[in-house]
């Protein structure tokens, strides 16, 4: 099967996925307290009448439900999520203006944690049970059980507060004019015990991940012959088994994209980092429902693709799986 | 002779009592599995006698003692009203565990029965079943908790059967994939021709057999469920007729230059006790795995 027919086969089942988001966010809207409208305007104040109505109308809410679903969904598809009850203007814009800074900390965290991760595993499974391979397994323990929020504190206790190395919150320092390289500094700074804090929970995956796939890997016998063809250390590890072994590795890092935007968003509660996570946080201190479930709906929507993308990566690094 | 005659008296409850001395063997090679263990009576013990040694109420103001660091009479210092730390991270591991536990039992129970029914029965069951456990999967679960939790309340009841009915499709997955190898198997087979109806099948002959990798995984999801919960309240989604790890590390946070050990103690006993489910998880995989115990 060809790369195009894979991924043509694949997309029709994006969407019944996508579309069960929003019929979650639809049930939820009218099982709990209060009226449909409240979710899309947020409650507690004084709404205009003619809003209400304008709302009404738009969203088809006097008519009977299962037309309210059809208009809901072909609203969320064209990008109408509503209006935010606290910055007064839509929904999808309040969220899409804080992607970029999640991006930039999400990214950073990966890098720091699958370099790293790699780095490990790959040691680590040179020589099981060496004091390098135990002293990764102690660090994957730790990591992987440690809370990210507090993680976060600690780091903030240690290096904001106690050394004064490091900021404590935000992206950049407050009322400070910066300009150019110094700017892209500040921020950097600002970055590093954030993307610390977010990656450690990844490191622990990658270094446990890449330790048992690179141990699979090396009891193959294709490796027994790149020994006995009398290779390197380096071509062995690296060109041969380290190739194979990063498959199960990408497939995680897509997989885990959901996982990801949970520490996210309490890593940038934490840092005030003004990202999709703080908007979480500060919607629920403030009660904006509209903006949490379209944050909700943007988060399923994004998982999915990403799953998606995971799947078609997948099938270009390892062709066998177009031919199941 | 003797021996075989010896075997086939053996009660119920002593074949049962060997099955677990052999289990406990193999346990107990594996060293952190046991300190997961021994962490998590210690825990247990705390939340069941703190109520009943100390009459401490935790919800007092103790204007006196604001903000003190840690000392003698209060191990762990004090907060922002005055609460000695100790005692409300004592008070605090009854909310894990309760959580922890209740959600895990929803969960599994869930898990289990949509797992053996897809995966004895197979065809248009399964295919109903899988595509709304493989939905569930894939949609970001602490979001869709979070947001169900900001809707319709953050009680500790509300908070529990969320995170139990969220939680549930790993479980069936992993039930259902071991189904699918057992129900071909010999014994099943025989079974069937014995005349046993689907319901002992189910519970007599597939369940315990393919039961072991859902108590390991129920394991680790008790940690998880834990880290939910304490991540919940961090968010101010946290019951606040409740001492809870994760709201006194979200009050924390408005005193991290002031008051480190507000937000180091509750932590500390959130990761303690996460880390000691994992290691119990991996020591039971380890034990209860024929596969890794031949070796």
């Amino acid at each position: 099967m060809s790369m195009r027919r894979y991924i043509l086969r694949r997309i029709p089942q994006l969407i019944p996925l996508c579309i069960f988001a929003i019929v979650i966010n639809f049930t939820l809207m009218h099982l709990a307290p209060g009226s449909p409208i409240d979710y899309l305007v947020g409650g507690g104040e004084v709404v205009p009448k003619e809003y209400i109505e304008k709302l009404t109308r738009e969203f088809g809410l006097d008519k009977p439900l299962h037309e309210q679903l059809l208009i809901y969904i072909l609203n969320v598809f064209s990008g109408n999520l509503g209006t935010s009850y606290r910055y007064r203007t839509p929904v999808l814009q309040v969220i899409l203006e804080r992607v970029p800074n999640t991006l930039l900390l999400m990214t950073t965290s990966i890098m720091f944690a699958f370099v790293l991760g790699i780095f490990l595993g790959v040691s680590s499974s040179k020589r099981p049970y060496s004091l390098v391979d135990n002293l990764a397994s102690t660090i994957s323990v730790l990591g992987y059980s440690i809370p990210t929020f507090w993680l976060g504190m600690l780091l903030i206790i240690v290096f904001s507060v106690y050394l004064r190395w490091l900021p404590t919150m935000g992206m950049s320092t407050i009322g400070a004019q910066l300009e150019g390289w110094e700017a892209v500094i500040d921020t950097l700074r600002h970055l590093i015990l954030p993307a610390t804090t977010l990656g450690t929970t990844y490191l622990a995956l990658y270094t446990r991940l890449t330790r048992a796939s690179m141990l699979e890997e090396l009891r193959k016998d294709y490796i027994t012959t790149a020994w006995g063809k009398g290779l390197d250390d380096r071509a062995v590890y690296y060109r041969h088994a380290f190739r194979n072994a990063m498959l199960p590795v990408t497939t995680v890092l897509g997989l885990n994209l959901g996982l990801m935007l949970t520490g996210a968003t309490l890593t940038e509660t934490v840092f005030s980092w003004p990202g999709i996570g703080r908007l979480v946080y500060d919607s629920i201190i403030t009660r904006d429902y509209p903006v949490l479930m379209g944050i909700f709906i943007i988060v399923s929507i994004t998982v999915v693709l990403a799953n998606f993308i995971v799947d078609i990566l997948y099938a270009i690094l390892d062709p066998r799986v177009r031919y199941k | 002779m003797g021996s075989s005659i010896e075997r086939l008296s053996l009660g119920r409850l002593e074949r049962y009592s060997r099955g677990l001395r052999g289990f406990w063997r193999s346990y107990s090679r594996n060293r952190p599995a046991v300190m997961g263990l021994a962490i998590l009576f210690l825990l247990t013990a705390t939340a069941v006698l703190t109520d009943l040694l100390d009459p401490y109420n935790p919800f007092g103001i103790y204007p006196s003692e604001v903000l003190l660091p840690p000392s003698f009479s209060h191990p762990f210092g004090t907060d922002d009203l005055g609460r000695d730390i100790l005692k409300l991270v004592m008070f605090g591991s009854k909310t894990s565990l309760l959580v922890g536990f209740s959600a895990v039992f929803i969960a599994s129970s869930i898990g289990i029965i949509v797992g053996a029914l897809s995966g004895y029965y197979g065809g248009r069951v399964e295919d109903i079943l899988m595509r709304l456990t493989d939905m569930l999967l894939i949609i970001p679960n602490f979001f869709l908790i979070l947001l169900i939790v900001a809707l319709f309340g953050s009680s500790l009841r509300n908070v529990v059967l969320v995170i139990g009915f969220m939680t549930w499709p790993g479980t069936a997955r992993l039930l259902r994939s071991t189904f699918l190898s057992l129900r071909e198997q010999e014994f099943v087979q025989a079974a069937r021709v014995v005349g046993a109806s689907h319901l002992r099948i189910i519970f007599r002959h597939l369940l315990p057999n393919g039961i072991y990798p859902v108590i390991v995984n129920s394991s680790l999801q008790v940690g998880s469920a834990i880290l939910t919960e304490a991540g919940l309240s961090f968010l101010g989604l946290g019951d606040p007729s409740l001492v809870s790890w994760g709201r006194m590390l979200s009050i924390a946070q408005m005193y991290v230059r002031r008051a480190w050990w507000m937000a180091a103690f509750p932590g500390a006993a959130i990761f303690i006790t996460v880390m000691a489910f994992n290691l119990i998880g991996d020591g039971l995989n380890d034990a209860l795995n024929p596969r890794l115990r031949e070796r």
